[in-house]
């Protein structure tokens, strides 16, 4: 089963009065352990198109099915679950809360998922030994290079056990050393664990790495083009 | 989200902002605080007026001329003197009618002057209102047949005049008239400036003489029980209404007394405890605009809590709760500051304060309130938040 199916989806907004078609009718299927790579200018809808496959909005029309449910018939509490269960976010500003330690950071979608306290810490450790920060659990994210805040952010995406990870311009925030490090522990994910990641950027040599470039323009897919296969 | 982890995270954001938390929290700690001293000034105040009525005697019934109600003023008397034996015949009790003639007057002894309610008497009146003497004697029969230019004076009094000295025996001028000291009555105590400690007495025939006036204000008698006070009371009005044919006459007992005197200050507690509720009320616009703000500057918080799965529930919640701590902690503060100025204020003022257990559960309650009632629309905007625009917001 594809993790995440989409089609004909379109989504317009009402700005001012005006309507605006951010997406025009885009079909795309995220497969169990993809590593693909969404780009595109801005103002192409790629953004647009992240948040519908992250479940944080709805299609206007067509059809999304993440996780094998239809995310246009699902309520706003059924949707943060369905959030909580099977998306993980990496953003390009790591979105860690400042006065928190990277352990609770990284556990906090545990906390809406209500697991004890002693489960999500071990749990939360684990993840971050995942990302090589199983050192620096109780330091709190301004104690943190950006490279490692990011690990952070990855670990929290990791720690729910999601069957996706949504990254936005992962490397946006980092410097090429660090944009690798980021870049290699994604991809590791992706081969050790199964886990789909999809990565959103403009960045062409980021996009590269992936298996699958998903071009959007002006709301609709342009091309996807398929990486051959490593020997 | 289980319930103790919104405490942990509600309690950590009041933590982060530490100044801001305490100062908004200010508003609802002054306002429980002022109704818990203000309900236990007010309640303070009536036990004191209750206790000071109930020194009057319980079983004592006042017989005053006219449709008496506390808050008018006396009818014109035409009882007599006479009338108390009139009275005693008609209760089959001699002496049991204590007669009252009282007017205010200037007391002078040498260069010292005192101001004070100079009451004419019979001989009863120490038996009847239970007014045991420090020194010397009560006026007499003997002084009252003779309309003798004896006085009695209430501690306070005696200590205006005779500040150096001891009065028994030395004279007290009122409207140029001489009166020898005879007795000195206990101290009994009072507030509000109204003691019987600032009481002078004399016979009710040389007050008659001195005031100009040959009839009496009213009379006070003591029945057996308080149960007879009211029988009591009516025998002797329809005495009278049967002298004084077409007059009115009223028997007031210390339990109506008591009664008219709790309401008023009833109405008085809760006056003060209303006004004070209102700077509860203004505590809690407070908290209202400082979560607003809390959930402006979290956005960003929000967006991201709610992307991890977060449902609007756990984000009202964490805000309505952290709305509610901030007025339940100052509630409980309030509560402290608010016994602690009670104490202090019996301790050191002649207010008293009586602590109303009912006022701090109201306070309490009511600061919780304020939190739910004041929280509950940030929190709800909070709750709201779409989160494709609060992970956008900057």
């Amino acid at each position: 089963m594809a993790e995440i199916e989409a089609v004909e989806v379109t989504r317009s907004y009402r700005m001012d009065g005006v309507s605006v078609d951010a997406l025009r009718g885009v079909s795309l299927t995220i497969e169990e352990g993809d590593y693909a790579a969404i780009i595109g200018p801005s103002g192409s809808g790629k953004s647009t198109l992240m948040h519908l496959l992250g479940c944080l909005d709805r299609p206007t029309t067509g059809t999304l099915l993440v996780g094998g449910r239809d995310v246009g018939t699902l309520d706003d509490s059924e949707l943060a679950e369905l959030r909580n269960q099977t998306i993980g976010f990496v953003f390009q500003s790591f979105q860690l809360l400042a006065r928190t330690t990277a352990l609770d950071n990284v556990a906090l979608p545990l906390v809406y998922r209500g697991v004890r306290r002693a489960e999500r810490r071990k749990r939360a450790a684990e993840a971050l030994d995942a990302v090589n920060l199983g050192h620096r659990i109780g330091h709190k994210p301004t104690q943190m290079s950006g490279g490692e805040q990011q690990r952070v952010a990855i670990a929290r995406a990791l720690v729910g056990e999601p069957s996706v990870l949504l990254a936005d311009e992962p490397t946006g925030n980092l410097d090429t050393v660090n944009g690798d490090e980021v870049m290699g522990i994604l991809e590791r994910l992706n081969k050790e664990r199964g886990v789909a990641v999809v990565l959103v950027t403009h960045e062409a040599d980021i996009a590269a790495r992936a298996r699958r470039i998903i071009r959007v323009r002006d709301g609709l897919i342009e091309a996807v083009a398929e990486a051959p296969e490593p020997s | 989200m289980r319930i103790t982890e919104s405490f942990r995270v509600a309690f950590d954001a009041l933590r982060a902002n530490r100044l801001r938390s305490l100062l908004t929290m200010l508003g609802v700690v002054i306002g429980v605080a002022a109704v818990v001293v203000l309900v236990a000034i007010g309640g303070g105040a009536k036990q004191l007026v209750t206790s000071e009525v109930e020194g009057l005697g319980s079983n004592i019934v006042f017989v005053v001329p006219g449709k008496f109600q506390i808050g008018t003023t006396p009818a014109v008397s035409r009882l007599q003197l006479s009338d108390a034996d009139y009275l005693n015949r008609v209760l089959g009790r001699p002496d049991a009618v204590a007669v009252d003639l009282t007017s205010a007057e200037d007391l002078r002894a040498g260069t010292n002057t005192y101001y004070a309610s100079v009451q004419g008497t019979t001989a009863n009146v120490v038996d009847v209102f239970d007014r045991p003497l420090a020194e010397g004697r009560y006026v007499s029969k003997a002084d009252i047949a003779t309309a003798r230019r004896v006085i009695v004076l209430g501690p306070d009094a005696a200590a205006a005049l005779f500040p150096d000295t001891d009065p028994i025996g030395r004279q007290v001028s009122m409207s140029g008239v001489e009166f020898r000291v005879i007795g000195l009555f206990q101290a009994k105590g009072g507030a509000f400036g109204v003691s019987p400690d600032t009481e002078v007495h004399i016979p009710v025939t040389a007050a008659q003489r001195l005031f100009g006036m040959d009839n009496i204000s009213g009379f006070a008698v003591k029945a057996d029980t308080p149960g007879d006070v009211d029988a009591v009371g009516a025998k002797l009005v329809d005495a009278l209404k049967q002298k004084y044919q077409g007059d009115e006459f009223t028997a007031v007992s210390q339990t109506e007394i008591l009664g008219t005197i709790g309401k008023i200050l009833s109405m008085l507690t809760l006056v003060l405890a209303a006004i004070a509720g209102i700077s509860l009320l203004v505590g809690g616009v407070g908290v209202s605009n400082i979560m607003l703000v809390s959930v402006r500057e979290r956005t960003k918080e929000i967006g991201l809590r709610k992307a991890l799965g977060a449902r609007q529930r756990d984000v009202l919640s964490q805000f309505l709760l952290e709305a509610v701590m901030l007025t339940s902690i100052g509630g409980v503060i309030g509560i402290g500051l608010g016994i602690g100025a009670s104490a202090i204020l019996s301790a050191f003022t002649p207010l008293p304060a009586v602590l109303a257990w009912w006022s701090i559960v109201l306070a309490f309650g009511v600061s919780v309130a304020v939190g739910v009632f004041f929280g509950v629309m940030p929190a709800r905007r909070a709750g709201r938040l779409d989160p494709v625009v609060a992970l956008r917001t900057e």
